[in-house]
This record gives C-alpha cells, structure tokens and sequence, in this order.
C-alpha cells in the first residue's frame, strides 16, 4: 500500500537531505556530540521514511536487502580489521596507531579549547565509519525484514 | 497478607538502604574522581578527539563498542531468522 503523492514527493525531497545529515554525524563524530551509531540511526530513519512513503515492491526494486546486509557485514568486519590492524603496527589490538603520526587522521591535538580539525583523532573517525555503515545497514534491513512479513499477510 | 508483609518489609528496607545512599551523594562532586579527572586531562592529547564522549566509547573502551556491534549484529540476525522466507515443505511451528 503506497501513500498519496503529496507524502512521496516530500520523502523523495527528504530522503538525501536525511542521507547528508546522517552522514554529517558519523564524520564529525570525533568533533561534535554524535558518532557512528547516532548517524547511522539518523541515515536508517531516512529509509524507513522511504519505506513508509511506498510500497514493498517499489522499495525493494532500488532499497536492496543483499546490499543493506551487506553493508552491515562490512560495516562490522572493518571494525574488527581496523582495530586488528594495529598487530602490523607492532602494537595491542585497539591500539590508536594513527593518532599523531602526522599521517591521515594524524594531526596532533593540544589540551583545550581549539577550532577543531576533521584531519585528527586517528582510527577513532575510521571505526565511526564502519561503525555508522554497519547500523545504517542493519537498522534499514530490520524495517525490511518487518515489512516482507506484513506483506505475506496481505497488507 | 503474609505475603503482603513480606514484600511491603522488603520494599521498605531497599528504600531505607538506596535512600540512605542517595542522600549521602552530593550531586556534582562524585567521592572519587581519579578515573575522570585522568580522561578529561588526558584525552584530548593522547587520542587527538575533542568529542570526549567519542574518544571515550571509541579508544578507551573500545572493545565496549564491539561488544556493542556485535550484539547489534546478533539482534538483526535473529529479525532476519524470523522473517527469513520458508522452504518448500517447511511449516511454522505452531503454538
């Protein structure tokens, strides 16, 4: 059952404004209050307005389930890899290896007030990423799997 | 009214013992502050993020955050398990 054009039009608009928001949070999540699970649930929001607004078939046409799961696979493992990729560093798993190092993500930071910068705090805004990929995915494939057992009934 | 008795004694003791918990915190100024005082001074600098609150979930307790995912991960599993489509012949079980 799909809604009125009026509710279409408005989550068509919506939708990428939700998606920039979203995505907004999780990169400055080492800077301002947020972070991967509040962007990602922002994003997930963003979907279920999609979903609300149409039917099931028009939203499974371009809202894939293999791809929502498979963000949320991906979103997990590099979690883990990222944290795992310390070893190379000849460092302890979780370990910030990147922090300070001048690299990417590697500007060091001084005790206080400062403007902040998006290039700093190491592998904290990388597992931000992977963190608000994972919940985006996982979150928007719930609200599928849900809608797929409405839809056996009839609705 | 045994019973009655019995849980109404165990309300009222839980109550005196949290109350008299309460009262003797003052809010604001915790009775222990080395662990706080010791991210707030530190942590900016050692892991370069300004969001504390960030820096907290995300380096000091990071494997809070993967018990976390993790245990998000199980639940959209299972959601995915429930509504998974049936195979030819398979039944849901009934109540």
């Amino acid at each position: 059952m799909r809604m009125s054009k009026i509710v279409r039009t408005a989550a068509d608009i919506l939708y990428p404004a939700i998606l920039i928001f979203g995505l907004y949070i999780v990169a400055h999540g080492h800077l301002t209050p947020g972070g991967g699970f509040q962007g990602g649930a922002v994003i997930a929001t963003g979907g279920a307005l999609v979903i609300v607004a149409y039917n099931y078939k028009e939203v499974t046409g371009w809202l894939k389930k293999n791809v929502l799961t498979g963000q949320e696979v991906s979103g997990l493992v590099g979690f883990i890899g990222v944290g795992l990729l310390a070893l190379a560093f000849g460092q302890v798993f979780f370990f910030n290896y990147l922090v300070g190092s001048g690299s990417i993500f590697g500007m060091p930071v001084p005790y206080g007030i400062n403007p902040g910068e998006l290039n700093t705090a190491g592998i904290v805004p990388l597992m931000n990423f992977a963190v608000g990929i994972e919940v985006w995915g996982g979150l928007t494939v719930v609200i599928l799997y849900m809608l797929s057992g409405l839809e056996k009934e009839g609705c | 009214m045994k019973k009655v008795l019995v849980v109404g004694a165990s309300l009222l003791i839980m109550a005196a013992f949290f109350g008299m918990i309460a009262l003797n915190l003052t809010f604001g100024s915790p009775k222990t502050t080395d662990m706080d005082d010791y991210f707030l001074r530190n942590g900016q600098e050692l892991t370069g993020s300004n969001n504390e609150c960030t820096a907290v979930v995300f380096d000091f307790r990071g494997f809070d955050t993967l018990g976390e995912s993790t245990v998000l991960f199980c639940a959209i599993v299972g959601v995915g398990l429930m509504f998974r489509k049936m195979q030819g012949g398979e039944e849901y079980e009934d109540e």
